[in-house]
């Protein structure tokens, strides 16, 4: 830390609160505009500002007073959320769209660890989301068990079917492996669309959350004034999102992330200097799952609802989309790419039809001329600042 | 059970056998060729049946109603589309990923797959809905007891065989397999040795994609329906059945997808007559959890690719 204080007067901090603050006024406006040539503007507006902002070298200096102060980051990038929902407490669906937004990127983070850190590929993202939702939806229709419990277990009964695949996983190598999990997650959603327990296709209602009487799918009063009963999910899913932000930055930075990295990069390698390449897959499948299980039993909870059509093979692409637009290995590319990939076509009408089409293009053309991602991973740094580097 | 019953599943499920091992070929050519996992390939079948489907409505339009030469030109318009649109794919989107992490080669196929449903979900004229696939065939029956023979399946399977023995000649007798064969096994090499590398591999896609095109007409004749959707599972079947036989090898690919089929037909017929609460509609989820296990007992497929680890 005290490299931090020797910094602090190379690389100010202004930069990185004004462009927290710009990111945090522009997702308000975003969430509140209302006309489709208004969203328009706005996609195409922020193209263009962020290609004159790197013009003038502002989007370095934003990167460098970032890298300078993480935690602030951190805690800008939160009183952000906090405060564009603030700004909306009443309107039902901006709140809904930055919940979804928050589970997807919980999602992610843990595809990051998969994918990015320990490279175990996993294309059955959404099954493992859906296995949250399914156990949230039986646990707490037929158990009187706390609702933060069944969340708790719906990760832990992710993890566990999840661990029914780790031996193929382990033994099986690239397309082998690929294999394996997009098997599974067919498998899974055709098993819930034939099983009658389960609700077969039309799938299973969830009873709303409920934590020490209070209930979430209750609008909150205040004075005169209605809140938004999804701001109780909000608080929850950036409550979960955060604490996997933390979890996943300290994981990156500690030993045990870079036995990770170097288990992807070189297996022979990493067997060679005695990385146990077994445990850190496991370890990157197991937490990833969970994760995903955690954020499925949220998300199921607010909407009410869980239906095997929501965990197609498609929706599992789109996962992993999000974690390749942001840039793969970095969690900080993940919540802009989660907001771009859910946001944008749910405002933007005309495109929601072919939302599916243009992700698939989009995603094509970021392989092909940006392999690494809107916002690559950077080499590790382990002292704030510039020069730590 | 009696005899005809049985001979009836055997045959749907030679049939079956049979669209899936012309798709696991197509998968297996291109990672032999280049190492890659083109993963829209169930997509550039479904897109293949569409393009049969269209040519036979544009044909009916014109006035050319002779089943056989509509069977023949929906055939050659299919076949010869998917061909092109295959090795464009290998042009365009492969060929500049040659040098990419295979991961990303997989994402870029399976997103390409997504563009080529989608766009004839939302392009083609009321693609969302199933259509009906003409019947270009003779129907008639022939009786063997209980077991009833129709001619169009029989001269499906016919044609099934003849185009996969078709393939394998042309990839053990010719120069051009010989010279796919030398691709295959060290690219470098073939390069040093004349042999035009961009050439053959665009070829080896445009063989592979016309092999599904056919694949895709067969299924359509078989089902007589077709829809957007059905390029998604064969896709992922005939990758399950290439990696169940092992990748790069040919009769790996054919042996797996009959297996897949015997898994199938095992999943519909004796799941139901051996624990009688499970209904057969579980037959898919019986074959890739046995695809699974198979993987666990066998990582590198039942025929294992030759390989050793560079260091």
């Amino acid at each position: 830390m005290s490299m931090q204080n020797s910094n602090s007067s190379a690389a100010p901090s202004w930069p990185l609160l004004t462009g927290v603050s710009v990111v945090g006024v522009y997702a308000h406006f975003l969430l509140h505009a209302e006309s489709q040539i208004a969203v328009l503007g706005l996609a195409v507006g922020a193209i263009l500002l962020l290609i004159a902002f790197s013009r003038f070298g502002w989007t370095a200096r934003v990167a460098t007073s970032a890298a300078t102060y993480p935690k602030l980051l951190g805690a800008g990038a939160v009183a952000a959320v906090v405060l564009v929902a603030a700004v909306s407490y009443e309107m039902h669906f901006a709140l809904l769209m930055l919940t979804t937004v928050l589970l997807y990127s919980t999602v992610c983070l843990g595809l990051n660890i998969q994918f990015g850190y320990s490279g175990v590929v996993n294309f059955a993202g959404a099954a493992f989301f859906g296995i949250g939702s399914y156990t949230a939806a039986v646990l707490a229709s037929h158990s009187p068990l706390p609702h933060l419990l069944i969340v708790a277990l719906a990760g832990l009964v992710a993890a566990l079917l999840g661990s029914l695949l780790i031996l193929p996983v382990l033994r099986t190598r690239g397309h082998y492996a690929a294999l394996i999990t997009i098997a599974f997650g067919i498998l899974f959603k055709t098993f819930l669309e034939v099983n009658d327990a389960l609700g077969g296709p039309q799938g299973l209602k969830i009873p709303g959350m409920e934590i020490l009487g209070w209930k979430f799918n209750d609008n909150i009063a205040i004075g005169d004034h209605e809140l938004s009963f999804y701001l109780n999910y909000l608080v929850l899913s950036l409550a979960l999102c955060a604490v996997t932000f933390v979890l996943v930055r300290r994981l990156e930075r500690s030993w045990m992330g870079l036995s990770m990295d170097v288990v992807r990069l070189d297996e022979t390698a990493a067997a060679t200097f005695g990385v146990d390449i077994a445990r850190w897959k496991i370890t990157a499948f197991t937490l990833g799952n969970g994760l995903a299980g955690m954020a499925g039993a949220i998300y199921g909870m607010m909407t009410g609802f869980v239906a095997p059509n929501n965990f197609t093979f498609g929706d599992s692409l789109i996962l992993v989309s999000i974690v390749i637009l942001g840039g793969i290995g970095n969690p900080w590319g993940i919540l802009p790419a989660a907001a771009i990939v859910l946001i944008l076509p749910e405002k933007l009408q005309f495109i929601q039809e072919y939302r599916f089409l243009l992700y698939a293009l989009l995603v094509i053309l970021i392989l092909l001329f940006r392999p690494d991602g809107l916002l690559p991973r950077k080499i590790r740094n382990y002292f704030p600042g510039d020069a730590g580097r | 059970m009696d005899l005809g019953l049985l001979g009836q599943y055997l045959l749907n499920g030679l049939m079956l056998g049979m669209i899936y091992a012309m798709v696991a070929v197509g998968f297996t050519l291109f990672f032999g060729v280049l190492d890659v996992i083109k993963f829209s390939h169930g997509d550039v079948l479904m897109v293949g049946t569409f393009a049969g489907l269209a040519t036979y409505l544009g044909l009916e339009s014109v006035g050319i109603d002779s089943p056989w030469l509509q069977l023949l030109l929906v055939v050659l318009v299919s076949v010869s589309a998917m061909a092109v649109l295959g090795a464009l794919i290998a042009k365009f989107l492969i060929l500049p990923l040659k040098d990419a992490p295979p991961l990303n080669t997989l994402l870029a196929t399976l997103m390409l797959g997504s563009v080529l449903r989608e766009s004839v979900r939302l392009f083609y004229p009321n693609g969302s809905n199933p259509k009906p696939f003409p019947r270009l065939l003779p129907t008639d029956e022939w009786s063997l007891g209980t077991l009833t023979l129709r001619v169009d399946n029989l001269i499906l399977l016919a044609a099934g065989v003849a185009a996969i023995v078709g393939v394998h000649l042309l990839i053990t007798r010719t120069k051009l397999g010989l010279a796919i064969r030398a691709v295959a096994q060290d690219g470098e090499t073939a390069r040093i040795m004349g042999i035009n590398f961009e050439w053959i591999v665009l070829l080896t896609f445009g063989l592979g994609s016309g092999l599904a095109a056919l694949a895709g007409v067969m299924n359509g004749l078989y089902y007589n329906e077709t829809n957007f959707g059905i390029g998604l599972l064969l896709g992922v079947i005939g990758f399950s059945a290439a990696i169940l036989g092992g990748l790069g090898n040919v009769y790996g690919a054919i042996l797996g997808g009959f297996i897949f089929a015997g898994l199938q037909t095992l999943g519909s017929v004796a799941l139901p007559a051996v624990l009688p609460s499970v209904p057969s509609a579980y037959k898919d989820v019986f074959a890739f959890t046995a695809v699974i296990v198979i993987m666990a007992w066998k990582p590198t497929g039942l025929i294992a690719e030759k390989s050793s680890e560079r260091v």
